[in-house]
Parts: structure tokens; sequence; C-alpha cells
């Protein structure tokens, strides 16, 4: 039904979509949680920078953060050649150049909460199991992993659907390519633009649908967590 | 001494505002006139006071807010079909539609030696991106097409094209070096009649049909004498020398 409600082309933007933010969700458990780790534990002076540029996308203008990823990645800047170097091309106006700019973007939303988890937790789980001789990684998987599972839920949850959502950072490094890098919100805006309102109103729809109904089942399952913790 | 400088500041402003009757137009221009509106703007505002207020964007958007009744005096187009399409639906003055430019086309790169004066880059095989603006929303987009069609480039050139939102983000792909070549406005490369930096070929216009670009008064502005005076000025022969400046036939 889903298939005639949408054009082939609009389907495609929508899966390519998706594609792109479970990628990133992806890249970003496995970046995210040692770099949230190494925040929470670390005394290095080099800390606070860190934190704060994990937190720059929150606040900085999409059309900046893409302007410069467009420029770092491009062929004279400094990732595009070493990119380059090893082989791979240059990022932009391909879709794993999406996947790592969409990675940049929303880092926060990932790191935020496993940050603040990790510090909450401390280091007293951990001494307890080694005491017990389980190795760390034992510990991580068999203490950490579970008691921070909320946040593992929000990071992966809000990562991916900010991802879903991104808007100016594609439009500058994306290049509009369909089946590439012509993710939902770049083919809104098309239609949009010229004045295809019907074509605009279904995507929107299908958007503010999913956006609604991802933070509801969020925010029913951090409630109810909160009343198991709370009696 | 802050209150004696806020209030000579204020005299100031009220001496300028009064010293010539002058009003504000609101002008949405299409991104290939970005440059020689300041310019006009300039010779605007010394012949008469009135100054512009200047919003660049891609002819299909700018159309769309108009529709949803975005504050603009006067559309420069980068097409015909947008300001006659307006003046049917009653957003436009009637009879104030006129022609200001003919677009040229050119393929530009930044890279002083990467293309040549015939355009034969196209066919090399080692030929990186190729930038061109969103055919369904920007003329010079349409062209492209047009040209890549004529030449019998498009299915070689289809893998290697990106789309910027209108010629202004086709410009800055090629600018970054982020595309090899891109498919430009003249208009965007000139300054003084010359090129400015890097390469290009002008199009030859027997590949694309000719990109008149009409302005027309909105209905907001029918009693705006900043924006009659503009309208009145780019019919002048003075302004017709400037803007053929920028590479366009008029």
């Amino acid at each position: 039904m889903l298939t005639n409600f949408l054009t082939p082309s609009d389907w495609q933007t929508l899966t390519l979509t998706l594609q792109v933010a479970a990628l990133t969700t992806g890249a970003l458990l496995v970046l995210g949680t040692p770099l949230a780790w190494w925040l929470a534990h670390s005394r290095s002076w080099f800390k606070q920078p860190v934190t704060v540029l994990v937190a720059m996308p929150l606040v900085l203008p999409p059309a900046v953060l893409g302007f410069y990823l467009l420029v770092l990645m491009g062929p004279h800047g400094p990732i595009g050649q070493w990119t380059q170097a090893m082989g791979l091309g240059v990022l932009p106006f391909t879709f794993a150049g999406l996947v790592v700019a969409s990675t940049v973007y929303s880092m926060p939303f990932m790191v935020q909460p496993l940050h603040n988890a990790f510090e909450a937790l401390g280091k007293r789980p951990l001494e307890v199991a080694a005491s017990l001789r389980s190795s760390p990684m034992d510990s991580f998987v068999h203490v950490v992993l579970p008691l921070c599972r909320p946040a593992f839920i929000t990071g992966t949850v809000m990562s991916f659907a900010h991802t879903m959502g991104e808007f100016g950072v594609v439009l500058m490094v994306g290049g509009n390519i369909p089946g590439v890098t012509r993710v939902v919100s770049v083919q809104i805006y098309d239609h949009v633009e010229a004045m295809e309102y019907g074509d605009a109103h279904r995507l929107s729809a299908i958007l503010l649908v999913f956006s609604f109904a991802v933070l509801l089942l969020l925010y029913s399952y951090n409630a109810r967590l909160r009343r198991k913790v709370g009696t | 001494m802050k209150s004696s400088r806020l209030s000579l500041s204020l005299c100031i402003a009220f001496w300028g505002s009064a010293s010539a009757w002058a009003g504000q137009a609101q002008v949405a221009v299409a991104a290939n006139f970005a440059e020689p509106i300041k310019a006009v703007a300039a010779v605007l505002e010394k012949t008469t006071g009135h100054t512009l207020a200047i919003t660049v964007g891609s002819t299909g958007k700018l159309y769309a807010q108009i529709k949803n009744g975005a504050p603009f005096d006067v559309l420069l187009a980068a097409d015909r079909a947008t300001p006659e399409r307006l003046e049917k639906e009653g957003d436009a003055v009637t009879g104030t539609r006129f022609t200001y430019a003919t677009g040229k086309l050119a393929l530009w790169s930044a890279d002083a030696k990467r293309v040549d004066a015939e355009g034969k880059v196209l066919n090399n095989p080692n030929l990186g991106k190729v930038s061109y603006a969103n055919p369904k929303l920007a003329p010079y987009g349409a062209a492209t097409v047009e040209v890549m069609n004529k030449l019998g480039l498009t299915a070689a050139l289809t893998p290697k094209l990106v789309q910027g939102e209108s010629i202004g983000q086709a410009y800055t792909f090629v600018y970054s070096g982020n595309a090899d070549v891109g498919f430009v406005a003249l208009s965007q490369l000139l300054e003084g009649g010359k090129l400015k930096s890097g390469s290009m070929w002008v199009v030859p216009q027997a590949l694309y049909s000719p990109i008149q670009q009409d302005a027309v008064l909105l209905k907001k502005a029918s009693d705006n004498a900043a924006a009659r005076a503009l309208i009145q000025l780019l019919q002048s022969p003075n302004i017709k020398d400037l803007i053929r400046s920028y590479g366009y036939d008029i």
C-alpha cells in the first residue's frame, strides 16, 4: 500500500535515508562508546575540549558543519588528501561521505547519554567485578552494558531519528544524486521548490508520524523504567 | 558620553533617511544575477536614494515563497515562465513584465588549464564530477540537460553529475574542488568583462534554448516608489551596458 502511496523516487529516498541512519547509528555505537567511556573516566586536560567538540553540532548551524566538511573532505582539504592517499578517493557526493558527515552531525546524541550514564555508574561496580577476577571485557559486557542499557537505547534511538531528519549538512556535501545521496529531507525540499505540494505532504507526513512514534516509544520506555526503579 | 554618542547617531540616522525621501524595495533575485544586482543596487542608491534588500535563490524557490506570502516587491527570475505565471495567477502587476537579461551557460573549472576553448574536456575519460543546477528548479540546469542531449553525452556524463540546488551551489562545488568542472552562468565567472579565475568554455547558443530572464513588479509593490524606480532603471541604456559586462545579452 505504501508503495502506491509514494512514487518510486520518493520510495528510493526513504530507503536510502533509512540506510544512512542505520549505518550512522552503528558507527556511532562503535566509536561513541569508547569515546564516552574515556570522557567519563579520563583526567586529562584534553577532556574538556573534546567534550565541547562533541557537543558542537548541537549549537552550530548545519550549514557551517556542512560547509567545513565539504572543504575538509574535498580534494584540497586535509581529510580529502588523506582519503586520496589511502586510495579511497574523496568523500563528498558519495554514500560513504554522507555516513561520515552524519556521524559527526549526530555524535552528541550518542555520546552525551552514554557519557552521563558511565559517569553515574562510577568505578565501583567494575572494581567489584575485577576483584572477582572478571576481565575488563567481561565486566563491560556483563556489568556495564546491562546497567547502562537505558542510555544505550536513548543514544541509539536519538541518533537514528536525528540522522533521518538531517538536511543542511546533506545539502552541502551530498550533491543530490538519486540513490546515492538524495535523502528524504532534500527530496521534500525539492518537492516544495518545484511546487509539488502533494508529494511534499505525503513524505512530510511519514516523517512526522515516524518521529512521533519513535519518541513516544522511547519516552514510555524511560517512564516505565523510572517507575520500576522507584518502587 | 554614551548618551551623547547615541543622540548623535540618531541625528545622523534621521538626517540620512529624510534627505532623499528614499524608500526600500525587497527584491527576489535568481542566483545567476546575484553579482550584477549588487552593482545595480549601488547605481539605484546613488541616483535615487532608494535602497534594495536583496534575497537570492533559485527561481522555483522564490516562486514558492512569493505564493506563500513572502514580502517581495520585485522578482528578477531566471526564466520567462515564472513571472508570466505569477501575472496570470494575479500575484504580479499586469504589463510590468520585461526581459532584463538573456543568460549564457558556461562550463567552468577552478583549474586554469582544465577546460579548453571547445569544451572537449567533456569527452575526457578522466573527467571527475560535473556539477550543475537542479534542472527541475533552475533554468541553467535545464539548459545543461539540453546541452548534454545535443552533444550526445547524457549517458556518459550521468554517472558524474552532482546537483546543486541553484547555480550558486553548482559554482561552490567547483570552487571548493569537489567537482572537476561545472555548468554555471557566465555571469558568475566574469568581473569587468574578464574571467575571474580558472578556465571556461562559453557553451554555444545553438546547443540550448535562450535563457531569457524576465523581471516583474509584484502585486504588493504596485505603489512602492523604490520598486518602480528599479524596474525603470533596469530598462535604461547605461544599466544594460552594465548587465552586458557580466556576460549577458540584452
